[in-house]
């Protein structure tokens, strides 16, 4: 079982990311189960959502608290919450920021990290930072674990129409091809 | 998000309240009246969706409350339509006359408790507070597991409704939150299939009204004179009987299901990894998933510990729960509500109770988590397995644990 908390802001579909990449994930025969977090979710606030996958059936439907994988596809979450919160050893990170990896501060269990600039990237194809499906290609690409093509799919089936349903599949498309992975030497021990 | 996948699949991603609506839909219902709330309002939300896309081909009376939600499809099921509404914490509160009125006369109409805890605090998560509330109301009640488990069991509730030895409402209980927006990917199945397991409703003319037989429905009735009080406990002992005979049936829905779709579900209770084991966790819910691995990791650990899922809460199936634990020493029930009476969850309350008739009886502890919107993880039932191995060794009995107190 592979499990991923999903982290953003209220308004940009952190959500409805998780929605898509479930559904791919099922487009390729797996299984999975997509719990979001509760609340009085506001405009701007710091959202989770929880996703496992596996290829068989999954029975817990409880959040994430030792994800192999944490996915921000806001820049600044991470300044308000701790993303990287019960991160398993060997985890990997897949982040939306402008910076290199050099002026990021990678904690020592992180051993992949996936780096996007979707809010620049957004800014071009929506004229505003909604990261999500930009951050889905960067999902794909970092870890592999899903295919852009089932993605697309996903992204086809959902409810984008029209210009919204070509900019949603132009910036899945350009965060699989925008994407720079960096895997990190096991670090020696302090 | 409707994810409808390749058109010859009948697999989709959706979550617990998009999943009841498909079943309504697929089992054909006539009419749905509506009023959302929190956690509920997505599933009335699909429904107004799926009609306006006629995908279903029902009245939807759109209330300006929840009294008026049931109020309104009684008089839809007293001129014979299938029928259906769900709702939760505040929104049961506020329909509770009929509510009470509605299993009385024997109305086969099916409603979502899409369970969430009850004021006060000020709470919109989930929690089982609200069904348990109303659990002596004489309303069947089956707790859903897992979202395919809400989308079978909501087409499985009309044919127990409606059968004629029951002829009584059915609330199909799925967790707020974990289940409402928690999303799976799930097997529909089709309309072929759910017509061949679900006939449309034989309209009872004893429960329904016929304009050339005409009748007042629920008269005073009772008092201490005159044909009252055997009159009354006539209706009274017609009800219970109805209640004891869904045990039967929703047995028999289940087989019917597992032979038709192709899917078995545990009607009454469900036994995991019990054939040796000397102590036992009871679950109600979507918790049983997490409960079920937490097991298997203590299994794997060498200890000899099962569990026991209470899928039909009410009826109660004592014979079935004596029946699933009269082989352990010590039983550990896990509820999601609390019994304000007694200090301990009512789920355990009920437990003991059917235990009285066992042979030999295990010693029993109290567990109470996942109140209002809480998480009961892994790590939880981990503890809670040991405390449960604990008294199986030395039966000593515990207070009530509380399993989120600190979190």
């Amino acid at each position: 079982m592979y499990e991923i908390r999903i982290h953003g802001r209220g308004g940009q579909g952190a959500v409805l990311a998780g929605s898509i990449l479930a559904a791919a994930i099922v487009n390729e025969g797996n299984y999975v189960v997509a719990v979001p977090s509760f609340g009085f979710e506001r405009r701007g606030a710091p959202v989770a959502s929880f996703l496992r996958m596996d290829d068989r059936e999954i029975r817990q439907m409880t959040n994430i608290y030792r994800p192999d994988c944490v996915l921000c596809i806001d820049p600044t979450v991470g300044r308000a919450v701790n993303i990287f919160d019960g991160i398993k050893d060997n985890g990997t990170w897949i982040q939306t920021s402008a910076k290199t990896l050099g002026e990021l501060a990678v904690p020592d269990k992180v051993a992949t990290v996936g780096l996007c600039d979707a809010v620049s990237i957004a800014l071009e194809i929506f004229k505003r930072p909604i990261t999500n499906t930009l951050m889905l290609g960067a999902f794909a690409r970092t870890t592999g674990l899903v295919s852009l093509d089932a993605l697309r799919a996903a992204v086809e089936d959902s409810d984008f129409r029209d210009a919204g349903l070509r900019q949603n599949l132009l910036a899945l498309e350009r965060g699989y091809n925008e994407t720079v992975v960096h895997k990190i030497e096991k670090r020696e021990a302090a | 998000m409707s994810a409808v996948l390749k058109p010859k699949s009948k697999a989709i991603v959706c979550d617990g309240n998009e999943a009841a609506a498909w079943a309504v839909t697929l089992a054909r219902v006539d009419m749905v009246a509506v009023y959302p709330i929190t956690p509920q309002s997505s599933l009335v939300e699909y429904l107004a969706k799926f009609v306006a896309d006629g995908k279903l081909n029902a009245e939807i009376v759109d209330v300006e409350g929840e009294h008026s939600v049931l109020s309104v499809l009684h008089g839809g099921v007293l001129a014979g339509a299938r029928a259906y509404t769900g709702t939760c914490g505040p929104g049961l509160a506020f329909m509770f006359e009929p509510y009470l009125r509605t299993p009385g006369m024997r109305m086969p109409l099916v409603m979502s408790i899409v369970t969430r805890d009850t004021l006060t605090p000020q709470s919109v998560w989930g929690g089982h507070q609200d069904a348990m509330s109303v659990r002596e109301v004489g309303w069947i009640q089956m707790y859903c597991e897992t979202v395919q488990e809400v989308h079978d069991t909501t087409i499985l509730a009309y044919k127990v409704a409606e059968h004629r030895d029951v002829m009584l409402p059915v609330n199909v209980c799925h967790d707020g939150n974990y289940l409402s927006y928690g999303a799976a990917r799930i097997e529909l199945p089709s309309q072929e299939e759910v017509d061949a397991f679900l006939p449309p409703p034989s309209t009872n003319w004893h429960a329904a009204l016929d304009p050339s037989r005409p009748m007042a429905v629920d008269p005073l009735t009772g008092g201490a004179g005159g044909p009252g009080p055997a009159l009354f406990v006539r209706y009274r002992k017609g009800h219970c009987a109805g209640m004891q005979n869904a045990l039967a049936v929703i047995e028999q829905a289940h087989e019917d299901w597992a032979r038709i779709v192709g899917r078995r579900h545990a009607p009454l209770v469900e036994s995991y990894r019990m054939d040796d084991a000397e102590a036992a966790l009871v679950t109600l819910g979507s918790m049983t998933g997490a409960a079920k691995d937490a097991v298997d990791a203590a299994r794997e650990r060498g200890q000899r510990v099962g569990l026991v899922k209470v899928k039909t809460y009410r009826p109660f199936p004592v014979q079935a729960i004596v029946k699933a634990l009269s082989g352990v020493r010590a039983v550990g029930v896990v509820d999601r509500s609390v019994s304000f009476g007694w200090n301990c969850g009512p789920l355990f309350q009920d437990v003991i109770g059917a235990l009285h008739f066992a042979e030999r009886r295990p010693a029993a502890m109290s567990f109470i988590g996942g109140l209002a919107g809480a998480d009961i993880t892994t790590d939880h039932f981990g503890a809670a397995i040991e405390r449960v191995q604990a008294l199986a060794q030395d039966g000593v009995v515990g207070e009530t644990v509380w399993l989120n107190e600190r979190d």
